[in-house]
């Protein structure tokens, strides 16, 4: 015995005791605080990461355009409006120098180096609009064409980074400003961006054909990844026996579960493309490999999904005298589908999102046309944002977080989806 | 497409077939007035099965094995004669012949192509008329076979369940086909990385230089030493400096002080932050946090080595995307603790934090630590962020404000740049594969063994 116990009660009101308690309910408040610290911090990292996209890529939906005055009937353009009809109208229109035109026009309305306020591609609005309308060559029309990338730059205002103290820069903002005094300038709605595809201008680029990769790709994926699953899921929670080989399907597909994604781009490249030859690109490459990424997730909310439903339902059908099938396909499956449906829904937005893999596939080439088919080159969303992410032209910034925030809504109307499902048709027994 | 267009020829004859079977199947019940054994859909069932997927099946053999036959009877053809001996030109001749024969190709390249068209053409004609026949004849002997069996008290159900059955058992194989799939194509190749640079020298090595050995020149070395500590220095260390404090008190707050309905809105906001495809971390990482982070080590902290792609950028960034995973298995973790246990220490006077950093924390240790072992497997198997705001200079050093690389950035780097695959180059990134994939592996065994034993000393 060390001590002896002190007989007297413990006196709370003494002032040491006092003293104890407030630092220990100071203690208290302090974790507390630390805790909403914390909970505040994550919230905070993802309002911030979700603002820097926004504010960044709200001006990649749109463009700036400049006016250009062109006057069709007396350029140099040798372009009849009579012959845009009938047959040889096709032909006269490739011929005609348009290109020249434009920047003839350009140079006329605002000086020698006026065609550098102009997109290299611009002409191609003005050709078309001739083509719509052949009257249009016999006299003048003023035009809003997309401007150059300098010039869209310029537009941005004063922006930090080492790009913008340049004095070309510095000459260009002075001159966005007076052209936008002049209201020859104005922003509007870009139609490129959702209808064009991957280009080296980044005035030019849209985001349509990675987002017809993506389909593609999808389609795949969900064709494969949700039969196998789904039947993987029934086989385990409903047939299968209790032995080695069960065991050895289940750790398999708890452990491919957490595999890292990068190991089936190699599984991919090495089955896919060097044993298969498939083609190289491809959607249905990607898709393979994102479906045997996808198919444990299927497979593991399958199985939860099935495992609600209670033992008593079955019973009740095996009472009445339906075969095991009938058991499944007429009871078990429609009452878990809106969990397997979740689970799905879930695991293809984390396909949609993944990038790594697909690299390994080849899928990050420079695709300008979108893909037609599932065997054409194709590149997915997730990885056009990586590519236009390396892109040195400042032009290609607010482009990237314009596809992250399209990229962003498709994985959130998802998972809205999702969660709708859920609380829409998911039971409680 | 043949292919496609027999395909749904014979899912067409499946359909008209399962329509006939059943229709006689009612009609034979209502002539012989008895109960059939199976329902009419059954028989419709059956029949349709044994005429698509005999039919099926040999279509997919042999669109495998007919381009074979079509090159062997082309060599056999007298036009074949004059191409050169065995090599990577008669290879590229005889692909072009047969992208002209297919209307794939418009004009040849190599003249000898030109002349083999012809021989193409016929044996392409010859082989696919051959398929297309052979396949029709089986859908209609196969549909014949089973719509003669179709009788009252013929067992369809039986049947068709059993081939059910073998699909469920044939889809949950596939599970493990591809992870023998992973690890074989893994193991084969790394062997063949091994008997050109030695194990001793790839898992011990310090040096890391893979050169491009186009010309048989020198391959440089591949000493993955520094690309395991940069992995871990990002993934396994930065990463849960950041995740482990913020995952876990935020679990904590919000199950054990915050109000319910604050509880029901933060956790899914903490939850959207795991399903941001990490391309967007990365290009967040890139652009926003790693330029703010160079300019604050070396504006404020006089670190003038500071790199623009530092470790601290991309291990920050990974962090907060482990948030939800540290968060999520802490929760369950806690809420797996008895009540009695938390109750008996409030009951001793204990405060609520007492309780929690004395008791609940410590009970519930073992599966926390399960947590945060699977958030480092994520972590170190984690891509994009690392390809996109870490360098690939592969440097071994410990200063969080300098460059380093990881095994996925150099898997990444070494398999996007040439094509050839039989260089050591690409054969390293499937050995790092490896190393990955065992590593990962290892971690989530023991993590998923202690969650369970954890959970079992309080059942």
């Amino acid at each position: 015995m060390r001590d002896t116990v002190d007989p007297t009660p413990t006196d709370w009101n003494s002032r040491a005791m006092q003293k104890r308690i407030r630092a220990r309910y100071r203690a208290e408040k302090r974790f507390k605080f630390y805790g909403l610290f914390a909970v505040l911090l994550s919230a905070g990292f993802l309002a911030f990461l979700l603002v820097t996209m926004i504010s960044n890529g709200a001006r990649g939906f749109t463009q700036t355009q400049i006016a250009v005055p062109v006057n069709f009937a007396a350029s140099d353009l040798f372009l009849e409006s009579s012959s845009l009809e009938g047959d040889g109208a096709a032909q006269a229109l490739a011929g005609a120098d348009f290109e020249g035109l434009v920047e003839e026009a350009a140079r006329e309305a605002y000086g020698a180096d006026g065609e550098d306020l102009v997109s290299p591609a611009a002409w191609l609005k003005v050709r078309e609009a001739v083509s719509d309308d052949p009257e249009l060559l016999n006299g003048e029309q003023t035009f809003w064409l997309q401007a150059s990338t300098a010039l869209d730059f310029a537009s941005r205002g004063e922006v930090k980074g080492r790009q913008a103290q340049r004095p070309e820069r510095q000459a260009m903002m002075a001159r966005y400003e007076r052209l936008e005094d002049a209201d020859r300038v104005r922003r509007s709605l870009s139609q490129n961006f959702l209808v064009n595809s991957d280009s080296s201008d980044p005035t030019q680029i849209g985001i349509w054909g990675a987002l017809k990769g993506s389909l593609l790709t999808m389609i795949v994926t969900l064709a494969i990844a949700f039969p196998i699953g789904v039947l993987s899921a029934v086989y385990l929670e409903e047939y299968a026996p209790r032995n080695r080989w069960t065991d050895m399907i289940e750790v398999s597909i708890n452990n491919l579960a957490a595999v890292p994604s990068i190991i089936f781009g190699l599984l991919g490249l090495a089955v896919f493309l060097n044993t298969f030859h498939l083609p190289r690109s491809a959607p249905i490459v990607g898709g393979l490999t994102l479906a045997l990424m996808t198919m444990p997730v299927i497979v593991i909310a399958g199985r939860n999904a099935i495992k609600s439903v209670p033992p008593s339902i079955r019973d009740a059908a095996y009472g009445v005298g339906a075969s095991p099938v009938q058991v499944l396909s007429h009871h078990v499956l429609p009452l878990s589908l809106p969990g397997i449906l979740t689970g799905t829904i879930i695991g293809m937005s984390r396909a949609l999102g993944e990038t790594a893999p697909l690299l390994l596939i080849g899928m990050r080439a420079f695709v300008v046309e979108p893909p037609d088919g599932f065997t054409d080159p194709a590149t997915v969303l997730p990885v056009q944002i990586f590519l236009w992410s390396d892109e040195l032209d400042p032009g290609f910034v607010e482009k990237t977080s314009a596809a992250i925030i399209t990229l962003l809504a498709f994985l959130l109307a998802m998972n809205a989806i999702a969660i709708w499902l859920r609380n829409r048709y998911e039971q409680r027994w | 497409m043949p292919f496609f267009i027999l395909f749904l020829l014979i899912a067409g004859l499946a359909v008209i077939g399962w329509v006939a079977a059943r229709g006689r199947a009612l009609q034979l019940s209502r002539v012989h007035d008895r109960r059939p054994h199976s329902l009419p859909g059954h028989h419709g069932s059956y029949v349709a099965l044994w005429l698509a997927l005999p039919a099926l099946m040999f279509l997919t053999v042999w669109s495998a094995v007919s381009p074979g036959l079509v090159e062997q009877s082309v060599l056999a053809s007298p036009a074949a004669e004059m191409l050169p001996e065995a090599g990577i030109q008669r290879t590229a001749i005889l692909s072009e012949a047969g992208a002209l024969a297919d209307g794939t190709m418009a004009a040849a390249f190599n003249e000898e192509a030109e002349a083999l068209v012809p021989a193409f053409r016929e044996a392409n004609a010859f082989y696919r008329t051959i398929g297309i026949a052979a396949t029709l004849v089986l859908a209609f002997a196969g549909g014949a076979f089973a719509f003669l069996r179709v009788r009252p008290d013929f067992r369809a159900r039986n049947r068709v369940e059993r081939v059910v059955m073998w699909a469920l058992l044939i889809a949950s194989l596939i599970a493990i086909l591809t992870t023998v799939g992973i690890v074989a194509s893994l193991l084969f190749e790394t062997i063949r990385f091994f008997e050109r640079v030695s194990i001793v020298e790839f898992l011990f090595g310090t040096d890391w230089s893979p050169k491009s050995a186009t010309f048989g020149g020198d391959e440089g070395s591949f000493g993955a030493i520094p690309l395991f500590w940069g992995t871990v220095l990002i993934g396994a260390i930065i990463a849960m400096i950041v995740a482990i404090p913020l995952g876990l008190l935020s679990a904590i707050y919000l199950t054990q002080y915050a109000h319910p309905k604050v509880r029901t809105v933060m956790k899914p906001v903490l939850e959207i932050l795991a399903g941001v495809p990490t391309v967007v971390y990365g290009y967040f990482a890139a652009l926003t946090v790693a330029p703010a982070i160079r300019d604050f080590a070396v504006n404020y902290l006089g670190v003038t080595s500071a790199s623009s792609e530092s470790a601290l950028a991309a291990g920050v960034v990974m962090g907060v995307m482990i948030i939800p995973f540290v968060s999520s298995m802490a929760d369950d973790s806690l809420a797996a603790v008895p009540g009695a246990m938390r109750d008996g220490s409030l009951a001793m006077g204990a405060t609520h934090s007492e309780t929690i950093k004395r008791v609940l924390v410590p009970a519930a240790l073992p599966g926390i630590v399960g947590g945060v072992l699977l958030a480092v497997s994520r972590a170190i198997g984690e891509t994009m962020i690392v390809v996109m705001a870490a360098g690939l200079a592969a440097n071994m050093t410990a200063n969080p404000f300098e460059s380093v690389t990881t095994v996925t950035v150099q898997i990444v780097q070494l398999l996007t740049g040439d094509q050839e695959f039989n260089s050591s180059k690409t054969l390293a990134a499937f050995a790092l594969g490896l190393v990955l994939f065992i590593v990962t592996l290892l971690l989530n065994v023991v993590a998923l063994s202690v969650v369970k034993r954890f959970r079992e000393a309080y059942e």
